[in-house]
């Protein structure tokens, strides 16, 4: 029989093997997820993993991988803060739907006026549009000692509605016809967020995120706050006997990531997306779940997760198109990463011995 | 008997009908929660029992077969959140949001191709006497799910307070070191504890998909799961108020749907956020009263067990 | 070889676990109707051998045999099938769950709850231990939770009874009730395997003793023919210095607590009434009671984790109350919890981290909020070699420390703080001889240099060991502390509020 027994230590060595050692995992069972579908499996892999990066479109792919691995790695940092320290924000997609719409309802309240403080104001409110929706669990969980993950939630599925409201009605592009969804930011030039470099697909977004990562990981290993948020993670207790006051850092981690996710939405509806419609988010909160664990809730994993998991929506897509992959297996695909990455987490503080069992 | 336009027997009878899949999930995930486990992939669970119920139903043409189906379906995808907590001691929370996300993948993978297909039909289990008038369309003129959904809760009222059973279930919830001490079992108490919030949540959904909708949309259960789990905390973890709860629940959804169907002077995006919001209301004013609530949770809930010496 | 005239026989149990060989070729013997100890120091390996008796814990070789039969227990259903029972030191009773719940979840095969009851009843009177099936565990003081227990084994019938360290939450009064209990329960033909380390306690109960250290047996004995000297040296291996006193005269005070009343943030928890008393610079201020009875909320109250009015607590003459924990740190006054693993300590962060946990304010190791890494290395390193702290490093994360050495570490990192108050919580719960000798000297130190010290503990000798002054705890109340010198057992029992409950009408919060 086999039986876990606790390390003394946790283990650096699976620390960093885990992830590596997840893809693998998922990548032989979501193989024979694919075989089983009939669809050649090393052809898939290979197109998921490989041809966005160095196959025969990567020239235009990689550009692709920066887009969508932008807000995925922005809303990861700051959800990973939170979860470090034990506050679940999963309600990152809603977040960043009001980011969206906060920001572009600033930007297009100026049209067609051209100023260069547009785009600048507009991200202040699309970092405040998140923060206003993560701020109304956080203060639920403060004040009423709400379980903000529910809350959190059920608040997507508001945004969603406000969303639809917004894309139909209070922003509608009066010029658009009847048809859904706001005027397009890409003929409006104060207040869109073009690619910076023509073919690369780094916007203000991929910069917010790299910047974000940085300061995330000194935040974490250098400032008393990230000792704050680590300690009150791993033993809540301790936290407040070391003068942590929790209701502070549960508002400070909610308002960054919900900031976070609200400036990731801002980018994507004036950039990628270019217009806010009905279905614009794609779901990059959730996923960002996703990244944040794959990433080891570490700002460098979480940039090196969120290219990797950006691979996987960019090759699911090319997989699809070419190979007739539905695009729901990408999504189980994403879904067994996480599983194998919790399930091989074991390792990092425990260690497998092969003996009788201890206990019946 | 009308207010607003609406029919209050046919209210009442409808919103038992909309009550079963939450009240299902929510009275599984209460026995998950009193044995210490906090599972959170409930709507991952109530979508697999969906699909699955769905695709045994059309498969045998026969519903009853779709509802074992859909248990079954559901009590699978919970077995690999059992796998990951009890034995792998993977943190809960993030494995419940794994579940939920997987699930909503394989669902729509499995669902292709069953898009426009009807699935058999659930008659009503007293034919003519729900032409009664009023008592027959509020007590007669269900189909059985409605009330076997009502023998769940009872059954699971019993259980817990009056068997052995439930005894050690409560007890393993609340403290899994002292019930470790005793002898019990702890991680096969848990796993089968999950199982069975597994199988209740995939009766859900499979009542979503076979008579609630009745067809296959990608996403069908849209949050039930989740408004099952804060049902569960409104309840305070006792059985018949989470009866209370999904009736009150289902009373909401119906009612923002016929007042929608009514042409109310209320936007209809007001309307269909209101299920969400009242649920947050319902979590504000259940965890402020902290006192009694609170102790009611089972005290190991959500944490994980590792017999040590 | 076996003879039906043992209860319990034990030849050549080895048990080991990762690092550490628990007992090694172990053997002892119970008659029927033996009061038999068990003695040695924490980490002996007392715990895990009568785990293994119990069924929790399988050896790894060696043979036990129960009333003459080979006695191969897979699990604690089996022991009890068997005639075993067990009384533990913790962690076996559910505190939202009643009496008689709690009774059924140890029987094998209980009656219907209402017939318990009455059963629960029954024994409780015949045993003179007064108890309410229909009352909430958590609810009970630590003394009537020990009842459910014993009643739970007394239930069953047991041909042996196992207790684990019974007596530590007990009052003195409280003590010889059990012992009367037991005394009854060895004349009726129980064999009873009783572990400890209070010495007094096994020669006035015990007729035969086995000595345990480092899992090995080092002696058996008859422990009414020896003295608690020669046990101890027998349980220690060594002969013990006591700590050396300085008499230091008493300066001004330096911490007043007035009329503090606070409800307890604890599920089940104590709210404090009233407690009053002052320290002054040099004094040692020991607070005895029973483990429940508001200890840990004292300590929420005096360390700033939980705030009171401004005026209930004036450090140096100043009002305080409404300060935190780093502000009051600021002020002087470090603090030391009870339990180590997660309130104490982050178990499983570095002891560099830990240190900087409390330092960082009183050895300056933030920068505009920028963290002094190599500052805290240093610190903590500091406290490593100053308190003789057993570790490979200072990288290492707290829990892979033994319980002695980690509390070693904690305590030295709060007195190498200069303090001028401070606050201790069990200061050498669950650490073995030496340590809580080395531990107990630097507190007396720290005492002579002028700092104003409050002891919380449930070890009455260490209190009077090291205390000027001594107060008791019970049932969040504070009795009027009382000068060490002079007071008498009696005394002190008295101060201790005699045994809970033993009045039927008693039910007090």
């Amino acid at each position: 029989m086999l039986r876990l027994e606790k390390r003394p230590i946790p283990s650096r060595f699976w620390l960093y093997a885990t992830p590596v050692v997840a893809v693998i995992l998922t990548m032989i069972f979501g193989g024979l997820l694919f075989a089983a579908m009939g669809v050649n499996p090393f052809a898939v892999i290979k197109t998921i993993f490989w041809d966005p990066l160095f196959g025969e479109f990567a020239f235009y792919l990689r550009g692709q991988l920066l887009v969508k691995a932008g807000p995925l790695i922005l809303i990861a940092i700051g959800l990973s803060l939170g979860f470090r320290a034990g506050i679940w924000n999963i309600g990152a997609e809603g977040q960043y739907i009001m980011g969206a719409i906060f920001g572009a309802a600033v930007g297009l309240a100026f049209y067609p006026t051209e100023n260069r403080l547009i785009f600048p104001l507009m991200v202040i409110a699309g970092a405040f549009g998140g923060w206003v929706w993560a701020m109304i669990p956080a203060i639920l969980k403060t004040r009423f000692n709400t379980n903000e993950i529910l809350v959190s939630l059920m608040l997507v599925y508001v945004a969603q509605t406000i969303l639809a409201k917004a894309s139909t009605g209070f922003l509608k592009n009066p010029e658009g016809m009847g048809f859904p969804g706001s005027r397009n930011f890409s003929s409006f030039p104060a207040a869109a967020n073009p690619e910076l470099i023509a073919g690369s697909g780094l916007h203000w977004g991929g910069v917010t995120a790299v910047l974000v990562a940085l300061a995330a990981w000194v935040l974490l290993s250098r400032h008393i706050i990230g000792f704050q948020i680590r300690l009150t993670g791993q033993a809540p207790r301790a936290a407040r006997f070391a003068g942590v006051a929790p209701k502070r850092l549960v508002v400070l981690c909610m308002g960054l990531s919900g900031a976070l996710a609200g400036l990731a939405g801002l980018f994507e509806v004036t950039g990628p997306a270019g217009q806010i419609s009905i279905d614009f988010n794609v779901g990059y909160g959730f996923t960002a779940i996703i990244v944040a664990f794959l990433g080891r809730l570490n700002p460098i994993g979480i940039v090196l997760a969120g290219i990797l998991m950006a691979l996987t929506y960019v090759g699911g897509e090319m997989a699809s198109t070419n190979l007739g992959l539905p695009s729901a297996a990408i999504q189980v695909f994403q879904g067994m990463l996480l599983f194998f990455l919790l399930a091989v987490d074991v390792f990092t503080n425990y260690r497998v011995r092969f003996g009788r069992v201890e206990v019946a | 008997m009308d207010i607003a336009g609406i029919n209050l027997v046919t209210l009442i009878a409808s919103l038992m009908v909309a009550a079963v899949p939450i009240l299902l999930a929510a009275i599984g995930e209460l026995v998950v929660e009193k044995s210490g486990v906090l599972n959170l992939g409930v709507e991952g669970m109530m979508i697999m029992g969906a699909i699955g119920g769905f695709m045994v139903a059309v498969a045998t043409g026969s519903p009853l077969m779709g509802f074992i189906g859909g248990a079954i379906g559901g009590a699978v995808l919970s077995l690999f959140f059992a796998v990951l907590t009890l034995g792998f001691l993977a943190n809960q929370v993030a494995t419940g949001l794994a579940l939920t996300m997987f699930g909503l993948g394989l669902s729509s993978l499995m669902g292709q191709g069953y898009n426009g297909v009807k699935p058999p039909p659930t008659g009503a289990l007293f034919g003519p006497l729900g032409d009664i008038p009023v008592i027959g369309p509020i007590l007669l003129g269900h189909d059985w799910m409605v009330y076997f959904s009502i023998l769940i809760v009872a059954v699971v009222w019993w259980v817990l307070r009056y068997t052995r059973t439930g005894l050690i279930i409560r007890a393993v919830g609340e403290s899994h070191d002292a019930a470790h001490a005793l002898g019990y079992n702890v991680a096969r108490i848990r796993l089968l504890c999950i199982m069975f919030g597994g199988a209740m949540a995939g009766l859900g959904g499979a009542y979503v998909s076979l008579v609630r909708v009745p067809q296959w949309v990608d996403g069908i259960t849209a949050g039930a799961g989740w408004i099952a789990l804060a049902i569960v905390v409104f309840a305070s973890w006792k059985p018949w108020r989470v009866l209370l709860g999904a009736y009150l629940f289902g009373g909401i959804t119906v009612l923002q749907l016929r007042l929608q169907a009514a042409g109310s002077s209320i936007p209809v995006e007001y309307l269909s956020m209101a299920p969400y919001l009242i649920t947050i209301l319902v979590l504000v004013i259940m965890s402020s009263g902290r006192s009694k609530a609170a102790l009611n949770a089972p005290a190991a809930l959500g944490q994980n067990f590792h017999a040590s010496r | 070889m076996s003879s039906p005239s043992l209860c319990l026989e034990l030849t050549g149990i080895t048990k080991r676990f990762p690092g550490v060989l628990a007992n090694d070729n172990v053997g002892f013997s119970v008659r029927p109707g033996e009061v038999h100890a068990l003695l040695g120091e924490n980490g002996a390996g007392k715990s895990t051998l009568v785990k293994m008796i119990y069924g929790l814990v399988r050896p790894d070789s060696g043979q036990m045999r129960f009333n003459g039969a080979a006695y191969t227990p897979a699990r604690p259903s089996d022991a009890r099938t068997a005639g075993v029972a067990m009384v533990f030191q913790h962690f076996s009773l559910f505190e939202a769950l009643n009496v008689a719940e709690n009774v059924a979840l140890g029987m094998e095969n209980p009656p219907p709850l209402r017939e318990l009851a009455a059963r629960i009843r029954a024994v409780s009177e015949e045993y003179g231990l007064p108890l309410d099936p229909a009352r909430m565990v958590g609810d009970l003081s630590a003394g009537e939770r020990q009842r459910v227990e014993i009643i739970r084994c007394l239930l069953q019938d047991p041909k042996l009874l196992i207790m684990d360290e019974p007596t530590s939450v007990l009052t003195p009064q409280e003590v010889e009730i059990l012992f009367r209990t037991l005394r009854q329960l060895s004349a009726e033909g129980t064999a009873i395997l009783y572990i400890s380390h209070k010495l007094d306690e096994i020669r006035s109960l015990c007729d035969g003793a086995t000595i345990l250290r480092r899992g090995k047996v080092v002696a058996t004995c008859v422990p009414k023919e020896k003295t608690s000297r020669e046990l101890a040296e027998m349980m220690v291996g060594a002969t013990l210095n006591p700590p050396e006193r300085r008499p230091g005269e008493k300066g001004e005070v330096v911490l007043g607590v007035t009329d503090l009343s606070v409800a307890s943030p604890i599920p089940f928890g104590t709210s404090l009434k009233e407690v009053t008393f002052t320290v002054a610079r040099g004094e040692v201020l020991g607070i005895a009671g029973v483990a429940g009875n508001g200890q840990d909320e004292l300590l929420l109250a005096l360390s700033g984790e939980l705030r009171v009015a401004p005026d209930k607590l004036r450090i140096k003459g100043h009002a305080a109350g409404d300060l935190g924990p780093n502000e009051r740190r600021r002020t002087g006054l470090v603090a030391a919890p009870e339990d180590r693993y997660g309130h104490a300590a982050a178990p499983d962060m570095t002891l560099v981290e830990n240190a900087f946990l409390t330092g960082a304010i009183r050895k300056g190791l933030t920068r505009h909020g920028f963290i002094d890494w190599a500052g805290a290395k240093a610190y903590a390193e500091q406290v490593i070699r100053d308190y003789d702290v057993r570790t490979p490093g200072s990288y290492v994360a707290a829990r892979a420390l033994s319980g002695g050495n980690l509390q070693k570490f904690l305590i030295g990192r709060e007195l190498d703080q200069s303090p001028e108050i401070i606050v201790i919580n069990q200061p050498t719960w669950g650490v073995d001889a030496a340590a809580a000798a080395a531990i107990r000297q630097a507190i007396l130190n720290r005492a002579a240099e002028g700092a104003g010290v409050v002891v919380i503990s449930q070890d009455l000798d260490e209190l009077l060991e090291i205390s000027d002054s001594f107060a008791v705890l019970n049932a969040g109340r504070l009795t009027k502390p009382r000068p060490v010198e002079g007071l008498t057992i009696d005394q002190i029992g008295l101060m201790m509020g005699g045994a809970h409950g033993m009045e039927v009408a008693h039910h007090g919060h």
